[in-house]
């Protein structure tokens, strides 16, 4: 992907480092890597280099998104490569970490080399696989995780299935550990929430729609904790949804186990009552939440306890969310839409940018020892630059997924991307 | 007239437009008790039924009102017909859509599943119940056979007894009930009643005797067996002694209270058998009666409400 010899100068940007600064400045690219950065006055532009007027607009590292869900393998029409490369690549998001729950999942070394091979031959970002944890993500036997990982799995994750046997769970926490590898669990009591679609409470009450209470994920996040203190296994809690998970994620890291945290970018921003008149294109797993559960997720993202925020991309064609509420499928379509639905909260006030950053891209860089992410000299300049005020209607047609179901759907948005480079080769602009 | 182009729910439904249907349909009760010929008046207008879920009493009942105002009711069985095939709801509620009814009845057990539909097609739609999210006719018979009996449709302390979580009855009931001023009293197991429901404006106890205490109209809900997927009761024994109405239970009532039932009962596990069939106590039947009278009022408000075979309407 890189190109070598090329120079590129981006001048009058305002720079964003991730967990850092956030001010004035511009940034060298040489052969595809950051090669300098400059905070103030920019120095004049090397022979031969080609010139990008960031016109003060933001540059940032590109967005890693942990979490994509593609259709290929075996719902193609749901979404390729090609489709989630381009929303990725208007969307500001320049590597996706792709989810293994396909069909059939990729649980094999084999099924991780189609994946690999289709993401590079048509894919205008950078694509990491994960690969599920258990064998065909049914939750009774560990995947091959060391041949997963040598063939370029870089964490391994049953997606939103919870692995119910305990035993399976602690030995796969042990097994992967031990390499280094990375697992990625959806904390759920998967009783309590077996056949919920709505969280309890009295707006579920009204709807008549089965629900969950909201303790249930506590309780699933007390056992991988307490999973994560036996076997000191490094383990990333996919999304967390509600208050009640923070203490428990805020003792386990004062008592230092390696336990990380993610939020989904829908659940950081909505609440069930937008769910409305039983609009399927708000469901989702875990169900969307009440406001003070939003809130408090949000305060524990500002505050550092959440280290991920992610779209958790879930492309659904339309028939299969035209059906009643408690038929239609979950998820919703984010790569397009994260960086303006993150952006409402720096325009909140409830987030820096440099500290979204840190969530958007540092972060999940570190989670899985990628190099892109950063604002550095010598990382690989994948970048974003982006207008964070440019208002907008978002119109779902317009989206470059293959399927259109967002929630955001005419809602009004502000920040607009207005160029994405990966490896120093312009994807979008 | 009513405000509404459909027959959603209760929530939906203003004050004003419950007491216009409560008034029309005494006026059938009237009518058909004095023997008068069907009144008719919704001639050439056709109604359609479509029933996701088995049912005999309220798709016999809105046939009958149907018939009784003179439209062309045709019924169908969706459980036997295209859904077998793989059809899905939009698609049949489109194809439905071309025939051009005027009234179209739809009962489903998914919750929100009428409103879907209602959004697809262009005539008047009427919820006979949507999963436990709201039964607005059964709500509407329960508060025509309450005015009768008790003169009044305020100030009345009415209890409303069993399985509260998977009643699409209680959802409506509460809501009507509420909306006209009553005090309202949920009785029935924990596990039985649903997170939140407190904010809808109801006292809530797991004692018979405390919920019942003075009251003027006691509910019994139907234990929805099939809806239960266990763990909600120990027994039916265990639920029939705690919760099943008896002349004993019924006593902490006032000594006119009415005892309710929206059918089919399950005699011993909710309510005694002798008690309903009390012709004192119990207004079991003439709920039934109510029901028609209910349908009647509804599907002629809403049939004026359209233009004769257009589509129009308000939203």
């Amino acid at each position: 992907m890189t190109e070598p010899g090329r120079t590129i100068l981006f001048r009058d940007a305002r720079l964003v480092e991730p967990g850092g600064r956030e001010g004035p400045g511009g940034l060298l690219v040489r052969d595809g890597l950051i090669a300098d950065i400059a905070w103030g006055a920019v120095p004049d532009a090397p022979e031969g280099a080609e010139v990008v007027d960031c016109a003060g607009h933001v540059l940032a590292p590109g967005i890693i998104d942990l979490g994509v869900k593609v259709g290929e393998p075996g719902e193609r029409h749901k979404e390729s490569f090609r489709t989630a490369g381009l929303a990725a690549a208007a969307g500001g998001v320049t590597t996706m970490i792709t989810r293994p729950d396909t069909l059939p999942p990729i649980d094999t070394p084999e099924a991780l080399e189609f994946a690999i091979r289709r993401a590079r031959e048509v894919s205008p970002v950078r694509v990491q696989p994960m690969a599920a944890l258990t064998k065909g993500r049914e939750g009774r036997e560990m995947t091959e995780i060391g041949l997963l990982r040598d063939a370029g799995a870089v964490a391994f994750t049953d997606a939103d299935r919870v692995v119910r046997d305990t035993r399976v769970l602690a030995r796969a926490l042990v097994y992967a550990g031990a390499m280094g590898a990375l697992v990625i669990h959806h904390a759920q009591e998967p009783m309590l929430s077996a056949g919920a679609c709505a969280t309890s409470g009295a707006f579920a009450t009204r709807l008549g729609l089965p629900a969950v209470p909201p303790m249930a994920e506590r309780m699933g996040v007390a056992r991988d904790l307490a999973l994560a203190e036996m076997t000191g296994a490094r383990l990333h809690l996919d999304r967390i949804t509600t208050a009640g998970a923070l203490p428990l994620l805020a003792r386990a890291r004062a008592a230092g186990l390696a336990v990380t945290a993610g939020a989904d970018i829908h659940h950081l921003t909505l609440n069930e009552l937008d769910i409305g008149d039983y609009r399927t294109f708000f469901k989702f797993t875990p169900p969307l939440r009440a406001e003070s559960d939003r809130a408090a997720v949000v305060g524990a993202v500002a505050d550092g306890l959440i280290d991920v925020i992610g779209s958790f991309h879930t492309p659904q064609d339309e028939e299969s969310k035209r059906l009643p509420y408690e038929d239609a499928a979950p998820g919703a379509v984010g790569l397009q839409t994260l960086l303006p639905a993150a952006l409402r909260l720096v325009h909140a006030g409830a987030l820096t940018l440099p500290r979204l950053w840190a969530c958007l891209s540092a972060n999940p860089a570190r989670l899985l020892g990628l190099p892109q992410g950063r604002l550095a000299r010598g990382a690989p300049a994948d970048l974003v630059l982006f207008d964070p005020d440019l208002p907008f209607v978002l119109n779902r047609h317009d989206l470059m997924s293959k399927s259109k179901n967002t929630p955001f759907d005419l809602a009004r948005m502000q920040g607009r991307v207005l160029g994405s480079w990966v490896a120093g080769r312009r994807v979008w602009g | 007239m009513l405000s509404v182009r459909h027959l959603l729910g209760i929530e939906s439904l203003p004050p004003d437009d419950i007491l216009a249907i409560l008034d029309l349909a005494e006026r059938h009760v009237e009518l058909g008790r004095r023997g008068a010929p069907a009144p008719g008046g919704l001639e050439g207008r056709s109604l359609v039924t479509m029933f996701f879920e088995p049912s005999t009493r309220t798709r016999a009942s809105f046939e009958l009102a149907g018939q009784r105002l003179g439209a062309h009711v045709l019924n169908m069985s969706m459980t036997s017909s295209s859904l077998k095939k793989g059809e899905s709801l939009i698609d049949t509620a489109l194809t439905l859509n071309a025939m051009r009814p005027d009234l179209l009845v739809v009962r489903h057990p998914a919750s929100g599943a009428v409103n879907l539909l209602a959004q697809k097609v262009d005539c008047a739609v009427i919820n006979a119940g949507d999963g436990r999210h709201e039964h607005p006719t059964q709500a509407l018979l329960d508060a025509l056979t309450i005015r009768r009996r008790k003169g009044r449709l305020q100030r009345l302390t009415v209890a409303i007894c069993g399985d509260i979580a998977h009643s699409r009855v209680a959802r409506s009931n509460i809501l009507l009930l509420g909306k006209l001023d009553n005090r309202i009293r949920l009785v029935g197991p924990r596990t039985l009643i649903p997170a939140g429901i407190e904010t809808l404006g109801v006292e809530v106890t797991d004692d018979m005797a405390r919920g019942l205490e003075d009251a003027d109209v006691v509910m019994m809900l139907r234990l929805q067996r099939e809806r239960m997927d266990g763990g909600f009761i120990p027994s039916e024994r265990e639920y029939y002694h705690r919760f099943g109405l008896d002349a004993a239970k019924l006593a902490r009532a006032r000594p006119d209270a009415i005892v309710m039932h929206p059918g089919p009962m399950n005699r011993g596990v909710e309510i005694d058998g002798t008690l309903a069939d009390d012709i004192n106590r119990s207004v079991i039947q003439e709920q039934v009666e109510m029901g028609v009278a209910v349908r009647m009022a509804v599907l002629e408000l809403l049939a004026r409400g359209r233009s004769r075979g257009a589509g129009g309407g308000d939203d």
